[in-house]
This record gives C-alpha cells, structure tokens and sequence, in this order.
C-alpha cells in the first residue's frame, strides 16, 4: 500500500516537473523587445564547453560567461540578475525566435544561413579550427600533415564536415560530444581532435589534462563568434557591440582570454580581438 | 529552403539507417532466441544468467551501450571486428550493429517468452509424454508456435530497434539522424528539417507496423 502511494507521488511529482520545464520556456513573451528594465536578463550559453560556457554547480565559467557578464553589466544588469539558459548549438536559433533567451554567447559562429533567422552583435571572437594532439606527438605539425591519420570531432559539426570534404585521405571518428574523443587521443588509437581551436584550448587548459595536450598549426578556418539576438534589434545590437569595443579597450578581453584559456598557452590567432560589424 | 533535398544525399542517409537496422534485427533475434531458450530452459544456472542479461541489458541506457562498444572496447580496449586495414566506418559500422543488438535482444527474448507463453502448458507436457526431450520439444513444439505467437510484439521491438539506430549517430555512424545533425548545423534546425526526417521514419516503420499486425492475425496459432 505504501509503495503504491509512494509510486503515485513519485509520478505526480515528475509530471509537474515536466509541466514546470515546458511552462518556463512558453510563458516569457514579457522580456522581448532588448535590454530596457532591470529585471534581468536571460543569457544563453553552452553548459559543456570547458573554457568558454561550462556550468560546475551554480558557477559559470569561460569565456563566453565572460563576455556576457561584461556585455551585461553594460546593459545595466547586475551578475545576480543574470538567468543563465543552456544553448545546444541545433537549439540556438529557436531559443531567440522563441524569446526564450535574449542574447546568445555560445559558441556561435556568424554564418549567412543562420543571419537568416537571427541578428548577430561582433563579433567578439575569432576562431578557427586548429589541431589537438598528444603533447609528445610530433607528426602532427599542421594542417598539412594530416595524411593517413585518425581525427576526432563531434557528428554532423562545421570541422567535422571540412574534414570529410578537404581531407578525404583522414579517418574521421566522430563522437556526440569532444569529450568522448579525448580518452581515445591520450591512448593514442585516435591522432588529434579537431574543431575550434578556442574550444580545443579549453580542454587542453583543463587540470586533468595539464601537460598531457597541445594546439599545433595555425588555424585553417575562420569562425567569428558572434553575440545572437533577436532578428532587427538593431537597437540592442549596437548596444552590445559598444558594450564589445569597450570590453576590449579596457583590456577586460584581453584579461578574460588570459583567465579562461591561458593555461592551456592559447594565444588568440590573427584578427583578434576583432572590431564588432555594424548592426543591420 | 526544399533544396535541402537535392543538396544532401538524405536518401542514401536512409540507407544506412536501413542497413543497420536490417543486421541489428537478426543479430538481436539470434541472440535473443538464444536468451528466451535459456530463460525457459529447466536448468537454473542458464535461467539466471538469462534472466541477469534481459535486466543489465534493457536496463542500460542505448547510449551508454553504444560509446562503450566503440569508445570502450574499440579504441581503448582495442577490439577489432575487421581486419586492421578495414576503414573506420567499417569498424563503426560493425560496432554499431554490435551494440544495437545486444541491447535488442533483450527485448526480443522478452517478445519470445511471452509468445512461449501463449502455448498452453498441456502442449509441453503432451510433448515430453511421448518421449520428445527438452529440445525436440522446444523445437518441434514450442517454440514454432511460440513465434507465431510472438509476432506482434517483435514487430513492436523492430519499430522500436530502426527508429533507436539513431542512438548510432553519436558513435559517428552516417545514418539518418547524423545526416539531420549535419543539415541543421549548416541550414539551422527549422522545422521542415525534422519533418522531413520524422516522414522517413515513418515510412520506414508505418509498413512494419501494418505488416506484423496483419501477420500476427493470419499467423496466430487457432485455439
């Protein structure tokens, strides 16, 4: 009889659970329309991604939580009230139109394709997709020296694909997150992991994996992150591109590159720190 | 936006899922058929270990199943089911079937011994009455009728199995659903995107579905 009832409540709880989770996405239309009004803001960024979003308790670190941080302050909202909003990159477009969050520092590259569904501040950021690789490996130089070898990356990614298409001669193993790759690199069945090199550095700067990994070659694509928001807010968008160029002239950028990534030895490669695009 | 069709070869995506589905069905009805006969087997140890398999292997979750087939035994344990000079996908592929048939035949052992147990016990007894032993008579007797009766719930665990191959994806195996990740990366997820794939899916699987309940009706054993 105890049992029963204990069933019962376990499955009522879990069922207003998932009604409390599906309502927090809908039930938001107030917070469109930019930064006005001090009631907080919702941010989306990555939860898994040493380095630039990861989430460890209640703290955020890396440095898109950096950025944000910043780039919220300058919009007139303190760190508490930040709503920090897990964005899977598939997800990321559909938690704008959605009004699920109001701005989006995860990761996310500017492409023409997504410029179609959303508007983009920056970018902040120039990345590009580098090599990781044992650190006592020195066949892998760069790009160039990737014949016949074993690359890691994640399935269906941007690195992913330029692999399959430019280096036909490469194995490519993909995994559903990097850090499936990385006990196969360190056991040496799997040569390097690729894709951005900011995200490689932030595994690499990991304390697990000190001394254990390195970056090699120059970066060979070019990705700009970029700040998503809400299709036309010009309005918001200037606001954070000016929130961007103050964050760099501070030297606040710079500090937060050193802070998130320096001890994985990450310079940032060429263009950085960028100058944001007008808003359109 | 429908040039997504032509520009992406979708179909050929489909052909994975299908292919992999096609050899994780018979390798999971083997293996299961095996774990039923085990499980209705008068020998206790075989039963146990039977029963212990069904409830570690339905328990586990798909993924976890699959990363340990290529992340664990693969790369780090270094098992090979092809010759080392095989390609990857070769490799992943293998896996893949691999893993979705351990974690199916669980389910079909399940299907299999509820079909067992459509076959009145007297049938079991008649059997052994006129001298077939345990084998002749699961062979002979039981068990033919005990697919017959099984049909609908197998066709169940096969929908269920084609439309888990997407689990494969996470291991890098080129099927519907990596082609999905990778269309959604460069045209962003809309939602004709996911239709699209969900419409495959259920001409995939809505035939099945049709198929087996027809067959579990004409097939049924009369009673």
């Amino acid at each position: 009889m105890f049992t029963r009832r204990l069933i019962a409540t376990a499955a009522a709880a879990g069922m207003a659970l998932t009604l409390a989770a599906c309502g927090g996405g809908a039930a938001t239309p107030a917070a469109t329309g930019g930064p006005a009004g001090g009631d907080g803001i919702k941010i989306g960024i990555k939860f898994d991604q040493p380095g630039l979003g990861l989430r460890e308790g209640d703290s955020y670190t890396g440095f898109d939580v950096e950025v944000a941080k910043f780039v919220a302050k300058e919009l007139g909202h303190e760190e508490g009230d930040i709503e920090w909003i897990e964005s899977p990159s598939a997800q990321r477009e559909t938690l704008i139109e959605t009004d699920q969050v109001d701005l989006i520092f995860a990761t996310y590259s500017i492409t023409d394709k997504r410029k179609e569904r959303v508007s983009f501040a920056g970018p902040y950021f120039i990345a590009g997709q580098g090599l990781l690789v044992r650190a006592d490996d020195s066949s892998i130089t760069g790009q160039d020296t990737l014949g016949g070898k074993k690359l890691c990356s994640v399935t269906g990614s941007t690195p992913a694909q330029k692999i399959k298409d430019a280096y036909p001669d490469v194995e490519l193993q993909e995994f559903g997150t990097y850090s499936e790759c990385l006990p196969a690199l360190l056991n040496g069945t799997i040569d390097a992991v690729t894709t951005d090199d900011t995200i490689l550095a932030g595994f690499a700067a990991q304390s697990q994996y000190a001394g254990k990994l390195k970056l090699v070659g120059e970066p060979f694509t070019t990705e700009n992150y970029g700040v998503g928001l809400k299709k036309g807010d010009t309005a918001l968008c200037e606001q954070v591109n000016a929130a961007i160029t103050k964050m760099v002239s501070e030297g606040a950028w710079e500090a937060a590159i050193e802070k998130t990534l320096g001890a994985a030895d990450y310079t940032a490669g060429p263009g950085n720190p960028p100058t944001p695009a007008a808003c359109s | 936006m429908l040039d997504i069709l032509t520009r992406y070869d979708i179909l050929g995506a489909f052909w994975m899922t299908i292919q992999l589905s096609f050899w994780a069905a018979l390798g999971s009805l083997a293996l299961g058929t095996i774990l039923a006969i085990m499980r209705v087997s008068p020998v206790a140890v075989l039963q146990k270990l039977g029963a212990l398999y069904v409830n570690v292997a339905r328990n586990t979750p798909l993924t976890l199943i699959l990363v340990f087939c290529v992340l664990g035994a693969f790369y780090i344990l270094q098992l090979s089911l092809a010759p080392a000079s095989a390609p990857l996908r070769t490799q992943i592929f293998l896996w893949a079937i691999v893993g979705l048939s351990l974690y199916h035949a669980a389910f079909v052992c399940e299907a299999l011994r509820s079909g067992v147990n459509t076959v009145p016990v007297g049938q079991a007894e008649a059997a052994r009455a006129i001298g077939l032993t345990f084998t002749q008579s699961l062979s002979q007797v039981i068990l033919p009728q005990a697919f017959r009766g099984a049909i609908a719930p197998l066709g169940s665990v096969l929908i269920a199995l084609i439309k888990n191959t997407t689990v494969a994806s996470i291991i890098g195996s080129q099927e519907a659903s990596a082609m999905m990740k990778t269309i959604v990366e460069n045209e962003t997820g809309s939602l004709l995107v996911f239709f699209i794939f969900a419409l495959g899916f259920v001409i995939l699987t809505l035939p099945i579905g049709v198929g087996f309940t027809e067959m579990s009706r004409r097939l049924a054993v009369k009673r």
